[in-house]
């Protein structure tokens, strides 16, 4: 129970608590069935990129490239949409999880074959896919999306008083990618492959581990999540504006970071990953019902990154607590 | 069909210009146990990873099994077909993954999309903790354990495996004794059940014990593959260093004023009231079971924990050590135990592990390091330390394993300490090296520095150290001059 409690996991579910309850008490449109489907709704597309992210970094890689990635595979899937009558959904999703697999089974490639280090070859493909997609797209949102694209398709309503709040589709997308990326992590021979292969390569190779693959994997697995999230944003927002996920790879890597995740590999879960964005978007829209100012919001995401963290690494500074003797770093 | 398991015939394994192994063969047969013995660096770990395709031997070689496959080199994929499993020396385990999964890592790469049940898992591993008869908790993570933990994880891996041949680099490194009989009876076990273990050792005593037949290399030549009836200790490490190898008993000596003086020291579930004073020139011996405090004691020592209540005099002063820091300044240098994780920086040059301790030293004027100062001082410890380096620029991991320890000891050994703490400074390290780091030991104990040398085992204590300290459940149980019993009573009080 202490132990379920100190994990990361379990010290954002309290921390969640904590500012729900608060939140609660202190506005007034916090604790409503529509605030809260309107969150959902509102993060589900973070939520998929976020459980994209945590195999990558499970498996000791990054990648920043995702958010634009992203971007490419809304704009190309529309765009070549647009010159054939609209299309529908099933050709959509179809190009989208051919496309958004490509651009990370690029990244795999790169880092694979060429043994680049992951956040080079990604603040390369970055610059690489945003620069092109700018470019070629002279910068120009497209606004005149399909039809079965622009209609929200509701997944499930809860009747209120004065009208009725609806999840929609990206919700149940989201669901469904959670489900199977966490089935993926924490319950296939492939997903402690991913673990034992970002914890101690090494050994995963003399392991007979096959790294291409499980780096294959691990990009490509991501790319497919941003070329879904990518959809879903165009979906919900009812346009394709091409810079409009630029910056956002920092937010879902604080947010995922948040959850347990570490940057050398072989840590983090789907639920610490999901439970971050949540608790990142509960404060934001708590300051926002509090007419607090945006720039705290950075502010305190910051603080509770950087608590977070040093929380988590106390056991390691206090060298009391190690039951291990020279846990600690021996140093000159 | 042969009642071989395995033949690799004119095995060459080259890195740059320098062959690890020149030519060698070696074969196995079903159900035997093998020793491969020879001094450090002179290939033993290099053929295990050319038989499990880790490594790519030149061509000409030949790579054949049980099975009848057979081919001029091999992929880790094939080796585990064959069966073959391995404990590697430097413990290939995954720090994030718990015991069990760990022990059980196999499955998942056999298996990647069969769902991981958890239950079946457990009990398996829990057979084999209780076949060891060992202390290991499942759900543990594995980067929570220490390093004889971490070799028993690797243990009951292959233990876990379908495995026919298995090869055991230096299992035994760091085990007590306890868990070295336990395993050994294992080895027995496993050898009857038709399973080949090829079994690599410093430690003679075990190696003749268990083994049937023992291949000898010698600077990646092939000596020979012996039987080992009829083989002595005396005669073995002869053929393995060309040398006769002998350690003459240290005998009284003189000795300064006190150097360190402990009082009290106490730190609460570890250790409790212990007192003693070693003085310039003289060898301590501390020894006592695992977890008995001996390592702790040292670490307290050297700065990196806090004592709860007691004293420590440098030289008469009173001193209080912040961290380590502090402790190397005031001269006291510890050569920890685990050599992989706290010794070395695997991926820095063999140069700058060496100099890590005394950069600021080699610094003239201040902050400039002059790059020939600092090889100057590396090759001059390779020398001294008669440490077998190809190149001093490649990352420390190349090493072989004995050998990276004599760098951890020439790193501590150029801070030129008053106190120098060696915490089981020959554990891989092969007889002759052993003989060779005790030599200086000595010559160091001549020039006055005064020395604790933490051991487990006897005859290193009864050879070396001027007085002995036993310790039990972290108190001193019992002082005495070595020179008053023989090395199986001192045995015997270690391991009561
Ligand atoms: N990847 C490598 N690159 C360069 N040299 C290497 C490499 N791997 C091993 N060597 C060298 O090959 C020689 C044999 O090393 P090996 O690890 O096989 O020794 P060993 O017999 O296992 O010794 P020990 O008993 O100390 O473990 C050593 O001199 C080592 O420095
Ligand atoms: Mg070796």
């Amino acid at each position: 129970m202490r132990k379920a409690l100190l994990s990361p996991e379990g010290i954002l579910v309290v921390l969640i608590a904590v500012v729900s309850a608060y939140l609660s008490v202190a506005t007034q449109g916090f604790a409503t069935v529509q605030n809260m489907f309107d969150l959902l709704n509102n993060q589900s597309v973070n939520i998929i990129f976020a459980v994209g992210l945590v195999v990558v970094l499970v498996s000791g890689g990054i990648d920043i490239s995702f958010s634009v990635a992203a971007s490419v595979v809304q704009y190309v899937v529309i765009s070549y949409l647009l010159t054939i009558d609209g299309g529908n959904w099933a050709i959509a999703a179809l190009l989208t999880c051919v496309v958004g697999i490509s651009l990370g089974l690029l990244n795999a490639l790169l880092i694979h074959r060429f043994r680049i280090v992951s956040i080079i070859v990604t603040i390369g493909t970055f610059n690489l896919f945003f620069g092109l997609l700018m470019y070629l797209s002279g910068g120009r949102s497209i606004y005149s999306i399909p039809d079965w694209l622009y209609s929200r398709i509701p997944v499930f309503s809860y009747e209120l008083e004065r009208g009725s709040a609806t999840l929609y589709l990206p919700v149940l997308v989201m669901a469904v990618m959670v489900v199977l990326t966490g089935f993926i992590l924490s319950r296939t021979g492939l997903g402690r492959q991913i673990y034992g292969f970002g914890s101690n390569p090494d050994a995963a190779k003399r392991s007979g581990v096959n790294v291409a693959f499980v780096q294959a994997f691990a990009y490509g697995w991501l790319g497919l999540c941003a070329g879904i999230a990518g959809l879903m944003q165009a979906h919900i927002v009812r346009e394709v504006v091409p810079n409009a996920l630029y910056g956002r790879e920092l937010d879902i890597l604080a947010a995922v970071v948040l959850g347990g995740a570490v940057l050398g590999g072989g840590r983090g879960t789907v639920t610490g990953a999901v439970l971050g964005v949540m608790l990142l978007a509960l404060i934001q829209n708590g300051l926002n019902l509090l007419g607090i100012s945006p720039f705290v919001f950075k502010v305190v995401v910051g603080v509770i990154i950087l608590s977070a963290i040093t929380v988590r690494n106390l056991d390691r500074l206090l060298p009391k607590l190690s039951s291990v003797n020279g846990k600690g770093e021996a140093d000159a | 069909m042969t009642d071989y398991a395995l033949k690799a015939e004119n095995i060459t394994q080259k890195f740059g210009a320098f062959s690890a192994l020149k030519n060698v063969s070696f074969d196995l047969k079903v159900g035997e146990v093998h020793c491969l013995a020879g001094e450090n660096g002179c290939g033993k770990s290099t053929l295990i990873k050319v038989i499990n395709g880790v490594h790519r031997p030149e061509p000409g070689a030949r790579i054949g099994f049980g099975s009848g496959q057979s081919a001029g080199h091999i992929t880790p994929s094939d080796a585990k077909r064959n069966g073959v499993h391995v404990i590697w020396q430097d413990l290939a385990v995954f720090p994030d993954l718990t015991v069990a999964e760990n022990i059980t890592f196999d499955s998942f790469v056999a298996s990647p999309l069969k769902p991981v049940g958890s239950r079946d898992r457990k009990r398996r591993v829990n057979e084999i903790i209780a076949r060891l008869d060992i202390d290991l908790d499942p759900d543990e993570l594995v980067g929570n354990l220490s390093i004889a933990k971490r070799q028993l994880v690797a243990i009951c891996r292959v233990l876990d495996a379908d495995a026919k041949i298995i090869f055991m680099d230096e299992p035994t490194a760091s085990l007590t004794r306890k868990e070295t009989e336990s395993l050994l009876r294992i080895v027995r076990r496993l050898s009857a059940a038709g399973i080949s273990v090829v079994f690599v050792s410093h430690r003679l005593a075990e190696v003749l014990d268990v083994c049937e037949r023992v291949t000898v290399l010698r600077d990646g030549n092939l000596v020979g593959t012996y039987p080992t009836e009829g083989m002595s200790q005396k005669k073995l490490s002869k053929l393995m260093t060309g040398m006769d190898v002998h350690e003459e008993p240290r005998g009284p000596q003189t000795f300064g004023e006190t150097a360190i003086e402990v009082k009290g020291l106490t730190r609460r579930g570890e250790f409790a009231d212990v007192s003693f004073a070693v003085r310039r020139g003289e060898i301590l011996g501390l020894t006592g079971l695992m977890g008995s405090g001996r390592t702790e004691i040292a670490l307290t020592l050297f700065g990196m924990n806090k004592a709860d209540a007691g004293q420590i005099l440098l030289e008469g002063k009173p001193v209080s050590f912040g961290s380590n820091k502090d402790a190397i300044a005031a001269g006291i240098a510890y050569v920890s135990e685990d050599r992989l994780n706290l010794g070395l920086i695997q991926n820095q040059s063999i140069i700058n592990n060496t100099a890590i301790t005394v950069l600021d030293d080699l610094a003239d004027p201040p902050v400039f390091l002059a790059p020939s100062r600092l090889s100057q001082l590396c090759t001059s410890w390779i020398a001294r330390l008669k440490t077998k380096v190809s190149d001093p620029r490649l990352p420390v991991s190349v090493l072989s394993g004995g050998n990276q320890q004599r760098i951890v000891l020439a790193k501590w050994l150029a801070t030129n300490p008053k106190v120098l703490i060696l915490d089981a400074p020959t554990v891989g390290v092969d007889v002759g090296a052993k003989a060779g780091i005790f030599e200086i030991v000595r010559d160091l104990a001549a020039t006055g520095m005064s020395i604790i040398l933490i051991s487990d085992e006897a005859s290193e204590i009864h050879t070396h150290a001027d007085r002995c300290l036993i310790l039990r459940n972290g108190r001193i149980h019992q002082q005495l001059d070595p020179a008053d019993v023989d090395e199986e009573k001192l045995e015997e009080l270690i391991n009561a």
